[in-house]
């Protein structure tokens, strides 16, 4: 009797082993993936840490309201401006090229507040002190919606931007005279 | 029957009770956000709902049970009466009063920055207060369970300790470390803020201490479960323990690797690098592991009680099981449930993914079904064991046990597969309204609609729930025999020293803890230029 018991012990210890080497696999893959993904620069989270004082945005530096919209640097980039604050976003409608790597650069005037462009993989945190960078392609012209996706006190449901994306010469054509351009009206 | 039987029910009878209420606010928020109600004239109101709900489910409620529940498996479980009797009525008594102390000013409107702070924003300075006091009070506890447990092994020196105590005492320690992160952001930094002591406050340094505590309490919400899932589901359907040692493997583990994770909640945040994100993503693949093993040993138990009833075949076995049995239903729903809500996790934890339905609706699904479906439905199932054994008196009604699974389990799938969908599309978390006649809003009625109906259902399972408890307090007493936990097909005679004790994994915990959090933490606290002026919410 005993015998039998023994040997069934040792085939579920064995059967045990097999799944938790699989399950190790898993886990493994999964970890495999997400570095494979993050060489190659499919996304990945800002590498530094850019801190800023909210109390003084509005009057000096990058994020003052005439530099707020999208610009195109000297090198043919183009890097959009945006600032969160109770309950609205400056500009409130972000104007970008299509088919052209863009830089989103944005941050909080206040409170904590997300910036999520419904439809495509942008989605950042704008917390106060901190610039947020993120890295961005819209595929085709078209407009989306750009909702504040964290509680930022009563009125959060109020706040909603816009991005209209248009095709890269409509985009330069628009800024030809312009230092800023957005779609606010 | 048990000793302590008010102190237990006690404990249970407050989770349940604010655990109802919030369930109701839960409902009543799911409707006035739906295209069926009016607007809403007063947005506030929803935030003060929200704030409550959240702070009930994520603090107060698991906190009760996992008490209550450690309460009776230590009495059980070692077979000792509870030294400490007082200072488990005084901890009782600091939750209690903590929780009324963190209520009022929510309901005045005083403090509506939802259960996760989200400092800047301040609110009433008796809201922190009292949740800080909820926490000590589950410290008590944690303290109790360890002297408890020490004092048996004292007395049996050599035995294994009983797998429910293992577990219990391995959930307790991972909570006391893991409420530290909330506890520091509230001690050091929120609180003299809402007291007006100072006037700044670094919101991107609470955020990462806040995570330390917003990944791990999951796993302290989980533990009841997973104790459930090994020591009583294979008792009440007539089977036993596959492996006893991987049972106590998978609670190390979770107790090692479910603390260092939280920053996967701060992927989109600004203030950690790149680095610490991908070291957080590694190790929440980790904590799958557990969970994988759970899996694969709680169908083994099942698959022996099947087999002991007489069940073949590489499936048959699985029409041998006792499907009336309320346990094998819940432990059923539990695992479809954990098992959709796992696979939403598993795309959480990848940056890559995470980045689509980072703070949508998704996200709310998620946890809903993890937190409120796979777990909670477990607690339904442990008070539902337990209860004869706490009031001398049978379950009323089997069928009333079923129908409210049941109820649970469906509502539970009406209101989060909706959520998973608009998340995809981006809807927004934590919104008190949508305006539904702006075309690209238009189509996501429909789910908010859905989810409005899972929660009426849901509401509807938990006040039934209710009525079976307090019908069971009211029925003829009888005869109960006495609690046990389910046995191992071998139980262990003698458990190597790693598995047997906690030292060298506490170690580990607070070791990989300091390595993932530490630097983080130490370079936010460092700089001096990154403290903003708080926002107070409501009239001051
Ligand atoms: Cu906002």
């Amino acid at each position: 009797m005993t015998e039998i018991h023994d040997e069934g012990a040792t085939v579920a210890e064995r059967v045990e082993r097999r799944w938790a080497a699989v399950a190790v696999l898993i886990i493994v893959f999964l970890a495999g993936m997400a570095a494979f993904a993050g060489i190659h620069q499919a996304t990945m989270p800002q590498t530094t840490v850019e801190t800023i004082d909210p109390t003084t945005i509005h009057l000096q530096g990058e994020f003052v309201e005439s530099n707020l919209g999208s610009a195109v640097g000297a090198d043919g980039s183009v890097t959009v401006r945006a600032v969160g604050q109770q309950y609205s976003f400056s500009p409130p409608c972000l104007l970008v090229p299509s088919r052209t790597p863009i830089t989103i650069r944005a941050t909080s005037a206040d409170v904590v507040h997300g910036l999520l462009v419904q439809g495509t993989n942008i989605n950042t945190m704008l917390v106060p002190g901190y610039v947020s960078v993120q890295k961005a392609t819209f595929s085709e012209p078209g407009e989306h919606l750009m909702p504040c996706q964290e509680f930022c006190s009563v009125g959060h449901e109020g706040m909603w931007g816009k991005v209209k994306v248009v095709d890269k010469q409509q985009f330069l054509s628009e800024l030809a005279d312009k230092r800023r351009i957005s779609c606010a009206p | 029957m048990l000793h302590n039987r008010r102190l237990i029910l006690a404990h249970f009878w407050l989770a349940f009770a604010v655990f109802a209420a919030a369930l109701l606010l839960g409902a009543w928020q799911m409707y006035v956000r739906s295209p069926l109600s009016p607007w809403i004239s007063n947005p506030e109101w929803y935030y003060r709902s929200l704030t409550a709900h959240g702070t009930v489910m994520g603090y107060v409620f698991p906190t009760l049970v996992a008490m209550a529940f450690g309460y009776a498996i230590s009495e059980t479980s070692l077979k000792q009466n509870l030294v400490g009797l007082r200072w488990a009525w005084a901890g009782f008594w600091l939750i209690a009063v903590g929780a009324v102390v963190a209520m009022i000013p929510v309901a005045l409107g005083l403090a509506s920055v939802l259960y996760t702070f989200y400092p800047p924003l301040i609110g009433s300075p008796f809201y922190y207060i009292g949740v800080v006091m909820v926490v000590l009070g589950s410290w008590i506890w944690v303290a109790l369970m360890s002297i408890n447990l020490r004092i048996w092994k004292k007395e049996n020196p050599g035995t294994p300790v009983p797998l429910p105590m293992f577990a219990n005492v391995a959930g307790s320690y991972l909570w006391a470390w893991t409420a530290v992160g909330a506890a520091l952001e509230l001690l050091l930094q929120i609180i003299p803020v809402a007291l007006g002591f100072k006037s700044t406050i670094d919101a991107g340094l609470a955020r990462v201490f806040f995570s330390w505590t917003l990944h791990a309490i999951v796993y302290f919400w989980l533990m009841p479960t997973y104790i459930a899932y090994y020591t009583i589901v294979p008792r009440a359907i007539g089977g036993r323990i596959y492996s006893d040692t991987m049972a106590r493997i998978s609670f190390i583990l979770f107790l090692v690797v479910a603390m260092p994770i939280g920053i996967h909640h701060a992927f989109a945040d600004p203030q950690v690098g790149a680095g610490f994100k991908f070291l957080h993503s590694v190790f929440t693949a980790l904590v799958a592991l557990p969970t994988l093993l759970t899996v694969f040993t709680i169908c083994a138990s099942v698959e022996i009680a099947a087999r002991a009833r007489g069940g073949r075949g590489a499936f048959g076995w699985m029409g041998a099981l006792p499907w009336r049995n309320p346990m094998m239903l819940a432990v059923t729903f539990s695992f479809v449930m954990l098992g959709f809500g796992g696979a939403g996790g598993l795309i959480n934890m990848s940056y890559q993914l995470d980045t689509t339905i980072h703070n949508t609706q998704w996200i709310t699904g998620h946890f809903h079904l993890i937190f409120g479906g796979a777990i909670v439905i477990m607690y339904f199932a442990i008070a539902y064991d337990l209860w004869p054994h706490l009031t001398g008196r049978p379950i009323a009604s089997l069928g009333l046990v079923r129908l409210q699974l049941w109820l649970w389990f469906v509502g539970m799938i009406v209101t989060t597969f909706p959520w998973h969908y608009v998340g995809i599309l981006g809807m927004p978390r934590r919104m008190s309204f949508f305006d539904y006649t702006d075309p690209a809003l238009a189509n996501e009625a429909v789910s908010v609609v859905l989810s409005a109906i899972g929660g009426v259902i849901l509401a509807a399972s938990g006040i039934l729930f209710i009525f079976i408890l307090i019908s069971t307090q009211f029925s003829q007493p009888r005869q109960i025999e006495d609690y046990r936990f389910a046995l191992a097909v071998h139980p262990p005679t003698r458990v190597p020293v790693a598995l047997n004790s906690y030292g060298l994994w506490i170690a580990l915990m607070i070791g990989l803890t300091v390595t993932n959090y530490g630097y983080p933490i130490l370079q936010l606290a460092a700089r001096d230029d990154t403290s903003v002026p708080a926002v107070y919410v409501g009239e001051r």
